[in-house]
């Protein structure tokens, strides 16, 4: 008899690709995932920030929406101001629920196909994809379709030498700015390739057909100056970039306001209020967070984990980590998490308790590391 | 010479006189990746078999040592503060974690040779 339920994972178009190269397959939003390959985290964090980092982000959800009326519909669900992105322009996006909280992050573009047709393009994260795109679909007015694009797969290439390592294997790409989009084509390849990432460095993310992908992934991998790197120090280099990941640092039960991430709300749509949950929003703008999502230093070298409760000098407690580790580029463990707004200024000093003692640390600006993006 | 034993945790053990020399096995420091802090027990704590007294944390999380043995900690490796990466470097010579003085020898005998242990690992693969 089995002692827990073992489910069965997906893979991606490069699960053989990853085990050839060494990965570590972990389960992740339930894919098998490389975490690392054998350099390791670190080298792969610091390989990233130094030259280019290849990750496969192909368990992420891409959608297309198509039909006149698409960024009406989307802003019904999303604070963000969808009707102002100009043709092959990309925007962060939140997907905001009914009582205010955040149901996802996303990435949308107005990509207008070659026909000249209307559609937005949308990268959602891979453990809310179903509902993301049920929640869409369920709101779209008729003429409006959303199709879903399992076929394909996606790659990120982050880095100071991504675009560069590219540029003459993709036209027109590197004449994108950050968050400009352009439907090209890599080696050959169909590929909608955005200057846009999650690591804080310049680099591009690559929508490409799933059968091409492992070919496509292999002539990027020997490109000079490109490394694979995994899950592990995709997420080490977003902690350090100060970047939310949902799940952890933004979920259905914090609202935009208290997450920091009001840049993300569009100006008009901070005069219309027509969103879902805008009621929510505008009583948290208006009458100022309970509590707020901040950057923490703690002191010395232990990293403070996820989860760990924060505390005011005087051990009263004040908030949680959302997410903790040690920051590679930062040399020096860096977290981020909730606290009450009271103590959210810069350089308050605070405790996070890990394993019963006391870590000192202070409240710092994010990022830990500049955006080095392309504007 | 010294002889060295193994823990179903991943732990070496290298047993001099009555004092036994505790460390992360290579297979325990590869899975692990990259250390960057550890919390070592204080000298003179009396550790029971088992006991979780020891932390090792990676770039991504943080696990547990246990004491392979009972005893008194009576030297803990002070160079692991400055170098956490001996851990990974040379996970059983200078990446030690600290000394027990052994309650009962006799426990020493009863830890996996090295054939067991590598059966340990072979089974989790």
């Amino acid at each position: 008899m089995a002692d827990q339920e073992t489910p069965v994972l997906r893979e991606t178009p490069l699960a053989d690709l990853h085990r050839e190269l060494g990965g570590r397959m972990v389960p992740f939003a339930g894919y098998a995932m490389p975490v690392q390959y054998p350099a390791g985290i670190m080298a792969e964090h610091l390989h990233c920030r130094a030259r280019a980092a290849l990750f496969d982000v192909s368990h992420m959800g891409q959608a297309e929406l198509m039909g006149v009326g698409g960024a009406a519909a989307m802003e019904a669900l999303t604070p963000a101001d969808v009707l102002g992105l100009k043709p092959h322009r990309q925007r962060y996006a939140l997907l905001t629920g009914d009582a205010g909280g955040i149901l996802d992050d996303f990435m949308v573009t107005n990509l207008p196909t070659p026909e000249g047709t209307d559609r937005l393009f949308l990268i959602v994260n891979a453990a809310n994809k179903d509902a993301d795109f049920d929640r869409i679909a369920a709101h779209l007015p008729p003429g409006l379709r959303l199709q879903r694009r399992e076929d394909r797969a996606l790659l990120a290439l982050q880095g100071p030498e991504a675009v560069a390592a590219i540029a003459d294997h993709a036209p027109g790409v590197a004449a994108l700015t950050f968050m400009g989009v352009a439907e090209t084509t890599l080696f050959g390849v169909h590929a909608i390739i955005s200057r846009s990432g999650y690591t804080g460095e310049d680099g591009v993310e690559i929508s490409i057909p799933g059968e091409r992908a492992e070919e496509v992934a292999r002539a990027l991998l020997k490109l000079d100056g490109v490394l694979p790197a995994g899950l592990g120090a995709r997420d080490s280099l977003r902690l350090e970039a100060g970047l939310c990941l949902h799940g952890n640092d933004i979920d259905a039960t914090t609202n935009p306001v208290e997450a920091g991430l009001v840049w993300s709300i569009g100006k008009r749509r901070r005069t219309e209020w027509n969103f879902a949950g805008a009621a929510v929003v505008r009583d948290a703008l208006a009458n100022g967070p309970k509590r707020l999502r901040v950057g923490l230093r703690p002191e010395g070298r232990q990293p403070a984990r996820a989860h760990s409760v924060i505390q005011a000098a005087d051990g009263v407690p004040v908030g949680e980590v959302t997410s903790g580790g040690f920051g590679p580029s930062v040399n020096a463990p860096v977290a981020m998490g909730y606290v009450i707004s009271d103590y959210a200024a810069d350089g308050t000093a605070l405790e996070i308790l890990v394993r019963g003692k006391a870590l000192p640390c202070r409240v710092a600006a994010m990022p830990f590391q500049p955006h080095r993006y392309a504007r | 010479m010294a002889e060295t034993r193994y823990s179903k945790d991943h732990e070496w053990v290298r047993l001099e006189g009555d004092t036994a020399t505790v460390g992360i096995t290579d297979h325990a420091q590869n899975a692990l990746g990259d250390v960057v802090f550890v919390e070592l027990p204080e000298v003179g704590r009396e550790v029971a078999t088992g006991e979780a007294c020891a932390v090792v944390e990676s770039v991504k999380a943080a696990s547990d040592v246990y004491a392979p043995l009972a005893g008194k900690i009576v030297e803990v490796n002070a160079g692991l503060a400055d170098n956490p990466g001996l851990i990974n470097s040379e996970p059983t010579a200078g990446g030690w974690f600290f000394r027990i003085e052994v309650a009962d020898s006799t426990e020493f005998a009863a830890l996996l040779d090295e054939a067991a242990y590598q059966r340990v690992v072979e089974s989790e693969a």
